[in-house]
């Protein structure tokens, strides 16, 4: 159901948010990855288990713009990683909330991995719960949690979900 | 006829009687896998169930594993703590689903068999049979006594807030089992403050579990792998350090004291630090000295087999080992603070907690290089691996430039997985 007050250039301007996100998380640009964001913004990646049981800790969590800048610092300079590729598959956005400037939305996502000479997997499967804020350089992300459903992390995550 | 040796020996080839070369061969087979859940996970030692804080509550339980069984951490009525296998007495089935939850009592849905929190047996439907016209059909015979069919009932230790649990019934003592010098890590973490739990990572590795004791017996790599250690003197060569076992040099401990950071070059030789690397956000590490810790701002206990006690500045976790088959092994983080700590200090636990876990800055790379060793151990298992820093001997030490642990670690594997049953 269509929350009231949902505009349709605001729905455009959301589909493509999330679908340029994929886009950017997949290509390797860590660089952009941060763009996305507020200053003061939120970015948590945390297992349903901890997010459903109401315990707080996060495999990610960051509560700055900066912290990302950080993350893709270390995943470029200092973490050493087995390469691959990431193929975000995101469903379309569920608006739950509309505020002026504001939107509380859902959207499922899976993650493929593709490491060199192997074949592709299933790596993390969740939802983003997010809240979207208008800005003046366009809409961003001031809180973004990545709740998966995927109870092992095959191994290790190094590239931003 | 001579030629190349075979490349797939039928047990691992020790060069020496020390344990300075380690054959791959430990760590690609089936059988000594099993030997190894035979003689370190199901006999003669303790393994870690979890937190008391996971269960507060009557009848609350958690589902965990000891090696690749599957068993029950549960609180009784009366608040005594329970360790059961999750293994119906009647059919085998492995009954317990959930991971978590609150019960009075436990029934496995096949055939309603019904046990107490401690795992005793008390309902067994149709155990007198069905009355039919003036008949009994069926039911159990005559002889069958409840008593004898519980669940199996581990025995328990605890201690600090902290439950392991041991098949064996004729297992030591716990604190003998840890030994002085250990124990005196484990109670400093563990000094009776209640725990509260922060939360859970879970990652499979597919590499030998061993691999993951030696890595936190090895204070070679961390200021090397871990750049992201080293630019902040985290963990640094040049740290003052110590290194202690058991008297079976079985369990370890690494301490290290965060030195002043600054010219962090001098002592690396890391190719890739950054002398001029800097955070955009500083609060990864606001780290706030706590009495407990006694000096020390980094203790990293290694509990054989099965557990990693972690205290690396504000972060504290305990990270459980379970294997699954000789190639791989679920690595469960549980993450918690004290109750005295205020909000600040819980922020502060789970901020540092970016730098661990298998997403962590410094702990993601473990898990890559566990499995890529892993992948060279399976095509080459009659090689072997060198581990003399600082010699081929073991002891403790007051640096870390050394292999120590691992060689101690191994010569306690000899001597359990080389015995052959003699008089002892």
């Amino acid at each position: 159901m269509k929350p009231a007050g949902l505009r349709f250039e605001d729905w455009l301007a959301l589909t493509q948010l999330y679908a340029d996100y994929a886009s950017v998380v997949d290509s390797g640009n860590w660089d952009a990855w941060p763009e996305f964001f507020t200053e003061d913004c939120i970015y948590r990646l945390q297992p349903r288990e901890n997010h459903e049981r109401g315990f707080p800790l996060a495999t990610l969590a960051f509560t700055s713009k900066g912290m990302l800048k950080d993350r893709v610092y270390g995943i470029r300079e200092t973490l050493f990683h087995d390469p691959y590729y990431q193929r975000h598959v995101v469903g379309t956005p569920v608006v739950r909330g509309i505020e002026p400037g504001r939107f509380r939305c859902e959207a499922n996502y899976a993650v493929f991995r593709t490491k060199l000479s192997d074949a592709t997997t299933v790596f993390n499967v969740g939802r983003y719960l997010d809240l979207v804020v208008a800005t003046p350089e366009g809409l961003r992300f001031a809180s973004r949690e990545c709740i998966y459903d995927s109870e092992m992390i095959p191994n290790s995550i190094i590239y931003p979900v | 006829m001579s030629g190349p040796a075979p490349c797939f020996p039928e047990s691992p080839r020790w060069e020496t009687d020390g344990t300075h070369r380690i054959p791959f061969a430990a760590y690609t087979s089936e059988e000594i896998h099993r030997r190894e859940l035979e003689r370190f996970f199901y006999r003669g030692h303790w393994c870690y169930a979890g937190l008391e804080a996971e269960i507060p509550e009557a009848g609350d339980f958690k589902r965990t594993s000891i090696g690749e069984r599957s068993v029950i951490l549960v609180r009784g009525a009366d608040g005594a703590v329970h360790v059961v296998e999750n293994v119906c007495a009647h059919r085998g089935m492995r009954f317990c689903r959930e991971r978590h939850g609150r019960r009075k009592e436990f029934t496995c849905p096949y055939h309603q068999w019904s046990y107490a929190l401690d795992g005793s047996l008390q309902g067994v439907p149709f155990r007198r049979g069905v009355r039919q016209d003036g008949q009994v059909h069926g039911g159990m015979p005559p002889d069958f006594r409840v008593e004898d069919h519980g669940l199996q009932k581990l025995k328990v230790a605890r201690r600090g807030g902290v439950v392991f649990a041991s098949f064996d019934p004729d297992v030591e003592p716990f604190e003998d089992f840890l030994g002085t010098a250990i124990l005196g890590y484990f109670d400093r973490m563990f000094d009776g403050r209640r725990l509260r739990i922060l939360g859970y990572n879970r990652q499979r590795i597919p590499g030998n579990w061993k691999l993951m004791q030696e890595n936190i017996k090895d204070p070679y790599h961390p200021g090397l792998l871990h750049t992201w250690f080293v630019t902040f003197g985290l963990w640094r060569a040049d740290n003052k350090s110590q290194l202690r076992m058991d008297a079976r040099h079985r369990h370890a401990a690494m301490i290290s004291t965060r030195g002043t950071g600054g010219k962090a070059g001098q002592v690396t030789q890391v190719s890739s630090f950054r002398e001029t690397m800097s955070l955009h956000d500083p609060s990864f590490l606001d780290i706030v000295p706590e009495p407990w810790w006694g000096g020390p701002t980094a203790v990293m206990t290694t509990i054989f087999p099965s557990v990693i006690l972690q205290q690396q500045v504000n972060s504290v976790s305990t990270r459980h080992i379970q294997p699954n088959g000789h190639g791989s092994f679920d690595f469960v983080w549980t993450h918690f603070g004290y109750e005295d700590d205020d909000d600040a200090m819980t922020r502060r636990r789970l901020t540092q907690a970016n730098l661990f876990g298998p997403a962590g800055f410094v702990s993601a790379d473990d898990g890559e290089v566990i499995e890529f060793s892993q992948q060279a151990f399976e095509s080459k298992p009659f090689h072997r691996a060198v581990a003399e820093l600082g010699g081929r001997e073991v002891g403790d030490t007051e640096h870390m430039v050394t292999e120590t642990l691992i060689r101690g670690m191994y010569r306690y594997w000899r001597e359990v997985m080389e015995d052959d049953g003699g008089p002892r």
